[in-house]
């Protein structure tokens, strides 16, 4: 909003208390019989959310269904408060995966390093923020739960924006 | 036809108050609804609309919840008035609803039955009566709860009550001079379609009584603690005011009874000045009581129900502007409040007897004949009452700004001042003449 200041004249104290009065109800009037409602009825209509929103975690995976996640260690390093679990894993053909991984969800505080600093692009955010348990340890999702995640993952940079060299 | 008598006449009568007590109930509850409906729509919202269709089955809701409540008794109250005063709150305001005709009498076999639960003769003076006693329920809340803020709740409702109550009180006094009875049917006889012969005006008292109307509205949100003249419960400052320490069904039945009184207050404008049950420009619900007991015109239980329903929608719609002016106008201040009552609305509403009995008697003598005539010369009368009313007198002298009230306290102070510079100056010129002539010396 440009500098526009509107200066609102204050009734005198000669004004017609009746007159003004009379004014309001004319105000009100109009928003009465006016359909327009602010509210939302959030169950049944929800938001239109940003693709750049910072939710919920997913993890990317092959096609196979395994995690792209190679336990490589870079997220948990990252992470500036300490929600990400790894424990890495090598299988029979020499492959690094993640035995154990494990985001507490009540510590996140979705500052997206994760997703930014992850080289083989398997840990994400999410466009998704509904997710309500019934108990604290519900909160920590394992690898399992963040591979079955299907909401949207979020853009980190806005594609009309490149990142500079 | 004659009336019903006997024992079919107290059969009909206990039917009649259950049955209007069942409705102005279920009025309350439905009012409590709409009044959060109204609220949200003024204010861009949707309101109560989760519980049943358009969320109608909220009453219920919340009924339920106030029934389930823990039911909670302040150390330092005291029992028996503590209790006593839920229900001097609702009382009130439900056995005003006994006086109020709701329709045209209806025929039956044995007599034809008036649709007023207690046709009194002393009409408008049971009225004013019994809406005096609203104020016992808040005073005795607020006293006997044993909480500072209820207290200064209580104290400010009985002060403002009993302020608005004389204004009340002679708001009405014009209805009478013109209908020359205070029972409430002669006054609704009143206002119906124009027919030869005498008692009827042809038209709502509200055009011809435009200004005790508008008095009687106002001076009604008043008694019935409504905004603006919500002081009593001023929850910035006093919490929840009078029905502060009440909760479960204790605190809903003052909420009852203010509805309760809402409603009523709407039926009594309505029967006042909306020409009650009257359908407009038409002259067959022209029914009424002759000083001999016999029906003057034809009842019929279709008229019956047909001005059941305009009544109906009358009241509606005044109890719908309550609520318009609930969510617009913001409470007035102490002394704004206290200053439009006393020194306005009391002097305001004498000068206007004086000019409509003076009116009155002027049309009276001049031969004018009761009619559709003299009618629209009091309504003349009135709207130059009016205008005055908007253009003159109401110049910041009804309801001042704080501004008005900070000009006034600078002026004093500076009267003060200039009168202590002149003390001292006379002072000092005293004490001239010597060092050892002080005051305390001498």
């Amino acid at each position: 909003m440009a500098g526009e200041v509107k200066v609102v004249q204050r009734p005198g104290p000669e004004g017609s208390y009746l007159r003004a009065a009379a004014k309001g109800l004319g105000v009100t009037l109009k928003h009465l019989v006016r359909p327009y409602k602010v509210t939302q009825q959030y169950p049944d209509e929800k938001w239109e959310l940003a693709p750049r929103l910072r939710g919920t975690h997913r993890m990317a995976v092959h096609e196979d269904g395994r995690a792209k996640c190679v336990g490589c260690g870079l997220c948990p390093t990252v992470c500036p408060v300490n929600c990400i679990k790894l424990i890495p894993a090598e299988d029979e053909n020499g492959e690094r995966y993640a035995a154990v991984y494990e985001i507490d969800e009540f510590r996140c505080i979705f500052c997206g390093f994760c997703q930014e600093v992850c080289p083989v692009e398997a840990i994400h955010l999410g466009v998704h923020y509904e997710n309500a348990e019934y108990s604290r340890e519900r909160w920590v999702y394992d690898l399992e739960r963040l591979t079955e995640m299907e909401h949207p993952v979020t853009e980190l940079w806005d594609p009309a924006d490149p990142p500079s060299e | 036809m004659t009336q019903i008598s006997g024992g079919a006449f107290f059969v009909a009568t206990v039917v009649k108050a259950i049955v209007f007590f069942t409705l102005l109930i279920l009025c309350v509850a439905l009012a409590t609804y709409v009044e959060r409906r109204l609220a949200a729509f003024i204010q861009d919202r949707s309101g109560p609309n989760r519980v049943g269709p358009v969320g109608l089955l909220q009453v219920v809701a919340d009924g339920l919840k106030n029934l389930l409540k823990e039911e909670t008794w302040p150390t330092a109250a005291m029992r028996g008035f503590f209790l006593l005063a839920p229900a001097m709150a609702i009382i009130p305001g439900t056995i005003l609803f006994a006086i109020i005709p709701f329709a045209t009498p209806a025929p039956t076999r044995w007599g034809y039955v008036e649709m007023i639960v207690a046709n009194v003769p002393i009409g408008v003076l049971y009225v004013l009566a019994i809406a005096s006693l609203g104020v016992y329920g808040v005073v005795m809340a607020g006293w006997s709860s044993g909480s500072k803020y209820a207290l200064l709740g209580g104290l400010r409702g009985s002060a403002q009550m009993v302020s608005y109550e004389v204004g009340l009180a002679l708001s009405l006094v014009p209805i009478i001079i013109l209908a020359g009875d205070v029972r409430v049917p002669e006054i609704i006889s009143l206002q119906q379609p124009y027919v030869e012969g005498p008692g009827t005006l042809g038209v709502w008292l509200l055009f011809p009584l435009l200004i005790g109307a508008f008095l009687f509205y106002v001076t009604g949100l008043a008694e019935t603690n409504r905004l603006p003249f919500d002081l009593p419960e001023a929850e910035h400052e006093l919490v929840g005011g009078y029905h502060t320490e009440y909760s479960s069904m204790k605190f809903s039945a003052f909420m009852l009874g203010e509805y309760a009184h809402l409603l009523t207050t709407a039926a009594l404008v309505t029967v006042f000045f909306l020409g009650g049950w009257d359908i407009p420009f038409w002259d067959g619900d022209n029914i009424r009581v002759a000083a001999d007991g016999t029906l003057i015109g034809e009842p019929a239980w279709w008229k019956t129900l047909l001005t059941l329903l305009a009544f109906t929608v009358k009241a509606g719609l005044v109890m719908a502007s309550f609520m318009w002016v609930r969510w617009t106008l913001p409470r007035f201040r102490y002394d704004q409040l206290m200053d439009l009552g006393w020194k306005f609305i009391l002097e305001f509403v004498t000068v206007y007897i004086i000019v409509i009995a003076a009116a009155v008697y002027i049309f009276d003598r001049s031969g004018l004949e009761f009619g559709p005539t003299y009618a629209a010369a009091l309504t003349g009368v009135n709207v130059v009452v009016g205008i005055l009313l908007l253009f003159v007198l109401d110049r910041g002298r009804l309801v001042h700004g704080a501004s008005r009230q900070t000009e006034r306290e600078a002026r004093a102070r500076m009267l003060e001042n200039r009168k202590r510079e002149r003390e001292r100056a006379l002072a000092s010129a005293l004490a001239a003449p010597g060092d050892d002539t002080y005051e305390g010396a001498g």
